[in-house]
């Protein structure tokens, strides 16, 4: 709005301008007969009007391997409140941007996965750190995207700090839960421990914005995976700010990429994708075709799949529920007493 | 327009030129005067030209046309000191059948190795119709004695090398000497048919250590004379390797040589060139620049390791419509 005033002032101007002589000869007349007497001091300038000054607007776009670009497709959508008010643009993900986050996320994943267990936890809770440092700024954009009032977005905001440094707190512990020594009948050492899965593609669910966006990445990337996630229509903009906190945290690029757009469009290519060894079906309707088609794109590279569940509630104890299905169990044999 | 205002206007004219390829009779004075009298390069020009190309969007059938084209240019290569034979072997294989269960993927053009493995090359690929070629010279530096230079070349035609890529001496370039450049390379092509062969010769230019796209034209021009069969941008040891705009110029003197003297001689990028999209930009202007007559595995040529796979998941993506991913092919 404040472009089109200026324009109009513009144009204002413009139109003045040929008169601008005869408007000075009259400004200049006016005092000298108001003031007869004293003609020395020159009439003082009339006060500039206050130019509004223009705000300065951010774009939403895309977070692929650790940098910021716009969207391949050139293509950007209105992100606007339940209430229809207009709040950002954000970049609409096509799916060459899911198969360049794929390709980030793949070079991306060995080296997180071969980091100490105890840097990754202390990388999540860096994360924590630099979201909690920003709670001012989530909790209003919750408050406006989602249409609830600020003390639930900062109630939001809280939770999905903690959540972080839960499942920081769960890197080097993972393995003394989920791994085993298991007896065997044979001269052999035999213990499992859990690796990563690889790439795991998630889509988002679309409330709460940012807990679920949490909910479904601390999870999947503590143990050593590299994630695309979707974030759905709205959600953009607190996923895009969240991949700031994470631009910011030694969070090595590529380990988090975050496609946004509608996720009807992105799905399809990430689950049918044979780079990509895991899918969370969060964000999508349970029971719908498109969840039936993603699973069975899904089994042709025999992707692990978490199915959509219908009325998950997001600020419940998570549990291990969502760590388990990205971790494969490795076991090793080792002969001993030879 | 760049390449329209090219054609060769040197002061020794036409039949000038013709004469020097046949004799090679010119001194360093002469090989100056003939090299800097080409008209100079248009630098802004030609890396804007180069770009432009760059954006045609080449979809659907032409693309599938264009992947298959240029795997059948890939000069498959390995050139690392732990090259094994059973490395060797390997990329043998693989080149002669990059989707072992489609057959109607073509092979690529040849295997490019070092001298010491042509024989093991040349056994694993009998039968195949696939050239092996091999790096000679004192690659990649060429800071050799021409007889150790000779030697090279002659050991590895005896061994059965159908194509040889030699390196020019950069130092004697760069410092003038170009009639020492001359005569290196036609004694280089002369030790090609040593034993009776008649293998062809790729002269590498290495762009890279050219400094500047009049040297490249000059250099280009050089080898074309002294009876280069190819000239090759790089050795894919130095960096910048292969570029696009470096690859338009080498185009257009080759155009305009075989306008000038009637003689044909190919082109090929090595280094650097690492995805079907690259691949597929040079394609479009070898195309427009060079012209249709270019476009065979016999005049252009991509020296490449890593480029075939990617070529190869492109062609899965047409055929089967999802992406895939480095665990379908080789490890290399």
């Amino acid at each position: 709005m404040s472009e089109t005033k200026k324009a109009e002032t513009k144009k204002a101007d413009a139109k003045k301008t040929p008169k601008a002589g005869k408007a000075a000869k009259a400004a200049k007349a006016a005092p000298q007969a108001a003031v007869v007497t004293s003609p020395a001091p020159s009439p003082a300038p009339a006060p500039a009007p206050a130019t509004p000054r223009s705000s300065v607007r951010k774009t939403y776009k895309l977070y692929i391997g650790g940098a910021f670009p716009r969207s391949e497709s050139g293509r950007s959508y209105v992100v606007t409140a339940p209430s229809g008010e207009f709040i950002a643009n954000a970049a609409q993900a096509s799916r060459k941007d899911a198969r360049d986050a794929v390709r980030a996320a793949r070079s991306a994943q060995a080296g997180w996965a071969k980091a100490t267990a105890y840097n990754r936890g202390q990388i999540l809770y860096r994360i924590a750190e630099m979201l909690e440092e920003r709670r001012d700024q989530f909790a209003q954009q919750i408050a406006s995207v989602e249409g609830v009032n600020v003390a639930a977005g900062y109630a939001q905001v809280d939770a999905a700090v903690d959540r972080w440094v839960w499942y920081a707190g769960w890197s080097d512990k993972l393995t003394q839960v989920l791994g085993s020594a298991n007896p065997v009948a044979g001269p052999y050492w035999n213990v499992s421990s859990p690796e990563p899965t690889g790439v795991v593609a998630l889509l988002a669910p679309a409330r709460p914005t940012l807990l679920g966006l949490t909910s479904v990445v601390a999870p999947a990337i503590v143990g050593g995976n590299a994630v695309v996630v979707v974030a759905p229509d709205a959600a953009a903009v607190p996923a895009v700010t969240l991949g700031e906190v994470m631009a910011t945290s030694d969070l090595p690029g590529g380990v988090v990429n975050i496609l946004t757009g509608a996720p009807a469009e992105l799905a399809p290519w990430l689950a049918s994708h044979l780079d990509v060894n895991a899918l969370d079906l969060a964000g999508i309707q349970a029971g719908s075709t498109l969840a039936r088609d993603l699973e069975v794109s899904a089994a042709e590279n025999l992707k692990r799949v978490v199915r959509p569940a219908a009325g998950y509630d997001w600020s419940a104890d998570p549990g291990l529920a969502r760590v388990k299905p990205f971790l494969e169990t490795k076991t090793v044999w080792h002969p001993v007493g030879i | 327009m760049i390449g329209k205002t090219c054609h060769f206007t040197g002061k020794s004219g036409t039949t000038t030129v013709v004469g020097v390829t046949a004799q090679l009779a010119l001194d360093d004075a002469g090989l100056r005067r003939l090299l800097h009298g080409l008209p100079p390069v248009d630098q802004v020009g030609a890396d804007a030209r180069a770009a432009r190309l760059g954006t045609r969007s080449i979809k659907t059938t032409a693309k599938a046309e264009a992947l298959d084209l240029a795997v059948r240019m890939v000069d498959l290569t390995t050139l690392e000191g732990a090259d094994t034979p059973g490395k060797v072997r390997a990329l043998c294989a693989k080149g002669a059948h990059p989707e072992p269960d489609q057959p109607e993927c073509p092979s690529v053009a040849a295997i490019c190795v070092y001298g010491d493995m042509v024989a093991t090359a040349k056994a694993a690929l009998a039968g195949t119709g696939i050239k092996v070629a091999s790096v000679a010279t004192a690659f990649p530096s060429g800071r050799a004695p021409l007889a150790v230079k000779l030697a090279d070349t002659a050991a590895a035609v005896e061994a059965g090398a159908d194509e040889i890529d030699m390196v020019i001496d950069r130092g004697a370039f760069l410092s003038g000497r170009y009639g020492a450049v001359a005569e290196e390379i036609a004694a280089v092509k002369q030790a090609c048919r040593t034993g009776g062969h008649d293998a062809h010769l790729k002269v590498i230019l290495e762009t890279g250590e050219l400094a500047t796209y009049d040297n490249v034209k000059r250099a280009s021009w050089l080898a074309m004379l002294s009876g280069a069969d190819f000239i090759k941008t790089s050795t894919g040891k130095v960096s910048p390797a292969a570029t696009l705009p470096v690859t338009l110029l080498m185009l257009e003197s080759v155009r305009d040589f075989r306008a000038q003297t009637g003689r044909q001689v190919g082109v090929k990028p090595a280094g650097g060139i690492r995805t079907a999209k690259d691949a597929i930009k040079y394609l479009v202007t070898v195309n427009e620049t060079a012209g249709p007559d270019w476009l065979s595995p016999d005049w252009f040529r991509f020296g490449a390791s890593s480029l075939l796979n990617d070529l190869l998941l492109q062609r899965r993506k047409l055929a089967t419509g999802v992406y895939s991913g480095p665990d379908y092919v080789t490890v290399d």
